[in-house]
């Protein structure tokens, strides 16, 4: 088996070996095992945890079946987003139109759940038999009274990417609907988390002990009402970059409300964050209580982790993520807990995202683009990873060649952000690294040599 | 409660699936594929298909899912996928060295027109084919059928493009499972085995989606049907087609391009159906029936005799694929349980009548639906008027076990919460143990955390 496609020779660096010039921003080559997904993915993940909106998935069945609740983004309060609804296109309305099967389908919806808003995903059928989802949207919206948008995420129309910007579109339709009086100076939009396993509750509880107001979400137990006075909020603090730029860049045009770029993934970082938005508001009182609680917090999470750091100490590990910006902390993450990053590769990072990884990486450190199973594979063993850090396709993987694993991704079942998160990664990663059952693995015995057959 | 949303007041919905009980045609052509050994399955149409159904499948055999995509563009929305499948051919030979690619199909490349069989000839035209390598194909428009018309499908593709007739007699029998597990197909081969048949199992997903830790990826893992074994079915004594959703249409293909003949019989879940599949195996090869398997036999009934009083009467929910239901429900029948629930989001006509005619005097009244609106939304609702003792479904269902607070027993497509089902058969007599094991558990247990303190029983 060749080892790198053609192709894709110039989406593979090797610090210290090869001159710069990393490829991306790429089509997938047609025929590799991309890990890639579409521009309806993209769009569902961003809306899906808004709680109280409807999710009607315009096409046929599969796209609505696998997207059923697969993500763990919790909600406070209501739990429609984790129902499945799909207008199930048949062969006749591919042949004569979907449009009033959508339009039966939402009405029935509206009136039985009453949704505060509806968002319906157009999937690669409906752009290609022309439904008008617009117009279908438009007289549902006038005749319910509440916003029903759509979401053109057409599978083809580009790559998960072009799913994020269409998910903003939608959003953006909804703020700006509700008044903005009450709201304190101190305010801010979080943007881009997604409260997997809760992990918005914890950030909002530092913003809260800082004395900061947090407007909406967002998407992170999302609410439409706080989507819809989102335009009040006096910064916009964003995460996930990759998903949410293009909304805070539009709200920043729109609205004047300008942006910061954080992450809250390790300590380091999660300071950081807490740090810009005290710095932003400029309070001497609240950047005096950012500085305790990011004080007290270090200093309970060093104390923590002291174990794990020591038996982790050395250990390499692989990073395959979705987007580039997730693998910035996730290297500051790991190097605390004094391990190396032998692989870090994204499904969609751009030339400054891999400059950045390049400079922030030892020499002898494998970044790729647009990776797929038997590059990571031949990789990770290359390097004698002990980690590998990926999502769903990547887990089963890592498994086979006898590595520990953690799911940085949908599927993570705990906490991974801020204080408490990096305690819970550094066990997570613990347990997973040292787990007994690597010792019955063959590559630890016999040594496997290549990483694929 | 996850479920709030379901009123119990059932009105006929005009269009619309809340909560499916079925997936779309592609992801079911990508696992049948999987069964042929170094087998890359193709799906043409957007990324996303292939990463949604690799997703899905590791999620239920937490396995890699190896699978390429043509990934489609705007550009090859409107001008066709033939570029993008000529490309991805000539990649995957050269990157992936399968033996045989396999394409399906999707929603897409359906509706734009494509027109596959034209653009594998070109390939192997343009010599983008390997000697000695294989392209086939199947349709799998996502708008049709289900996740099973679109595995039935990727199996009559195996017929079409490999079963040959050359006139040589062979003393084999062909057998098709139906969508079942790894676990199933590794039984059905073993109970061919053991009756000293010689058989040709397709596809055969055994060592491919339950393959050893090894401390490496096999990319093409041991498992499969052989080419030379695929295209030897033309030659065989006979086909047992195991589920008339999954496997009829490629039985039925072989007997009209190779005369070929074949017994169409229920997938062997419970005793009656496995009964069949072994008389009917016997009667094929002309062997007897060995004595272990009659041993067998006697170890299942042993079961049923030593705790039937536990089945008697309850009342059984069921959802899933058609072919599994109909077995099932014949089996719950067998145990003197009541199936008063059945639904599968499959379409197809024969599926209710089938079912009615196990359940005649016995559940007269079951509520017995399929295709469009048979749905989870449905039975929950069904189930609220009329509740259950057990449901028995794939994970989806543990939405209304926990609300409706029901005993579960998990089987089918897919089950991403729970292991077992790769390793453990539910088919023959050894998955009419394991299914007594799962259904008995999963009652006693509830007997057990709901009986006053004066009733608990230490002996059951």
């Amino acid at each position: 088996m060749v080892d790198v496609l053609a192709q894709r020779e110039r989406q593979v660096f090797r610090k210290g070996e090869d001159t710069f010039n990393i490829g991306c921003e790429r089509n997938s080559v047609a025929g590799s095992v991309s890990q890639r997904a579409c521009v309806f993915c993209g769009s569902r993940v961003v809306l899906y945890p808004i709680a109280d909106a409807l999710h009607l998935i315009h096409g046929p069945i599969g796209c609505a079946a696998y997207t059923w609740d697969i993500r763990g983004a919790l909600s406070s309060g209501p739990e429609l987003h984790r129902l499945s609804f799909s207008t199930d296109i048949q062969e006749n309305n591919v042949i004569y139109g979907g449009e009033k099967k959508l339009y039966n389908s939402l009405i029935e919806l509206i009136d039985t759940h009453h949704p505060k808003a509806a968002f319906v995903y157009a999937t690669c059928i409906v752009g290609i038999i022309g439904d008008d989802v617009d117009a279908v949207c438009k007289q549902v919206a006038g005749e319910k009274g509440i916003p029903v948008l759509p979401v053109h995420s057409e599978g083809f129309k580009g790559t998960k990417k072009d799913g994020y910007r269409a998910a903003c579109e939608a959003l953006l339709k909804i703020i700006g609907r509700v008044a903005t009086d009450k709201i304190s100076k101190f305010s801010i939009n979080i943007l881009g988390d997604f409260n997997i396993a809760g992990e918005t509750w914890v950030i909002r509880e530092y913003y809260r002990r800082i004395g900061v107001e947090v407007v909406s979400a967002i998407t992170g137990d999302g609410r439409v009402e706080d989507i819809g006075r989102s335009h009040g909020a006096s910064l916009n603090v964003v995460q996930c970059s990759g998903s949410m730029m293009y909304l805070a860049k539009q709200m920043k045009e729109k609205y004047g409300i300008p942006f910061i770029r954080v992450s809250y993934f390790g300590i380091e970082d999660t300071s950081e964050a807490l740090f810009a938005v005290a710095r932003f508001f400029n309070d001497v009182g609240l950047l005096e209580r950012t500085g305790l609680l990011v004080e007290s917090e270090v200093e309970r999470v060093n104390r923590r982790i002291r174990y794990y750091r020591e038996k982790l100490k050395g250990k390499k590990a692989a990073i395959y993520v979705g987007g580039a910006f997730k693998a910035f902390s996730l290297i500051k993450a790991l190097h605390l807990l004094g391990m190396e990053v032998a692989v870090v590769g994204s499904q969609t990072g751009n030339k400054d995202d891999y400059t950045r990884l390049k400079d922030m990486c030892l020499p002898g450190t494998i970044i790729v683009d647009d990776s797929n199973p038997v590059e990571l594979a031949n990789f990770s063993i290359e390097k004698e990873v002990d980690l590998f850090i990926g999502g769903v396709k990547e887990r089963p993987l890592a498994y086979k060649l006898g590595m520990g694993f953690c799911d940085h991704n949908h599927e993570r079942k705990q906490v991974l952000a801020g204080y408490e998160g990096m305690v819970n990664f550094a066990k997570e990663v613990y347990s997973s690294v040292m787990s007994p059952v690597w010792r019955f693995s063959p590559r630890k015995t016999v040594g496997a040599g290549n990483g694929v057959d | 409660m996850l479920l709030r949303h379901t009123p119990s007041e059932i009105k006929e919905r005009k269009a619309l699936t809340i909560n499916p009980a079925k997936t779309c045609q592609p992801i079911g052509a990508m696992y049948a594929a999987l069964g042929i050994h170094g087998c890359l399955p193709h799906s043409h149409g957007s990324q996303g298909c292939c990463a949604y159904h690799r997703s899905t499948l590791t999620r239920h055999y937490k396995e890699p899912i190896m699978a390429a995509t043509s990934s489609f563009t705007e550009g090859a929305s409107v001008f066709g996928g033939q570029a993008n499948l000529l490309q991805a051919i000539n990649n995957m030979f050269t990157v992936y060295a399968p033996e045989v690619i396999a394409i399906h199909t999707t929603c897409l490349s359906e509706t734009i027109g494509d027109d596959i069989n034209q653009i594998i000839r070109k390939a192997y035209d343009d010599g983008k084919v390997p000697e000695g390598k294989h392209v086939i194909h199947c349709n799998t428009p996502s708008y049709v059928g289900s996740h099973v018309t679109g595995y039935a499908n990727m199996v009559a593709g195996m017929v079409k493009y490999f079963s040959e007739s050359t006139g040589r007699y062979r003393d084999q029998i062909n057998i098709i499972p139906g969508w079942v597990e790894p676990s199933d197909m590794r039984e059905i081969k073993r109970i061919a085995k053991e009756m000293g048949v010689k058989a040709v199992l397709f596809p055969d997903t055994s060592d491919v989606l339950d393959a050893p830790q090894r401390g490496k990826h096999m990319f093409y893992p041991e498992g499969g049907v052989t080419i030379p074994d695929l295209k030897s079915t033309g030659d065989s004594k006979l086909t047992i087609a195991l589920g008339p959703f999954g496997t009829e249409s490629a039985a039925a293909l072989l007997d009209s391009k190779c005369k070929v003949k074949y017994e169409l019989l229920d997938l062997p879940i419970g005793i009656s159906a496995t009964d069949r599949f072994i008389s009917g195996l016997s009667r094929a090869a002309c062997v007897e029936v060995p004595t272990s398997i009659t041993a067998e036999r006697g170890r299942a009934v042993d079961i049923i005799t030593d705790m039937q009083q536990y089945f008697y009467n309850k009342k059984v929910a069921l959802f899933g694929d058609p072919d599994q239901l109909t077995a099932l429900t014949e089996f719950l029948v067998d145990l003197e349980m009541k199936p008063i629930h059945i639904i599968s989001g499959t379409p197809g006509k024969q599926f209710e009548p089938r079912i009615r005619n196990i359940l005649k005097d016995k559940v007269p009244n079951a509520n017995v639906r399929n295709g469009a609106n048979a749905d989870l939304f449905l039975l929950h609702q069904l189930i609220k008027n009329e509740p259950v003792d057990l449901l028995i479904g794939n994970t989806y269902g543990k939405y209304i076990a926990r609300d409706e607070d029901i005993p579960f027993v998990r089987m089918g497509f897919p089950i991403m919460d729970r292991i077992g089902h790769s390793y453990f058969p539910t088919v023959g007599y050894a998955g009419v143990m394991r299914l007594l094991e799962i259904m008995l558990s999963a009652l006693l247990d509830r007997q057990d955390r709901d009986a006053p303190e004066e009733s608990f029983e230490l002996v059951m």
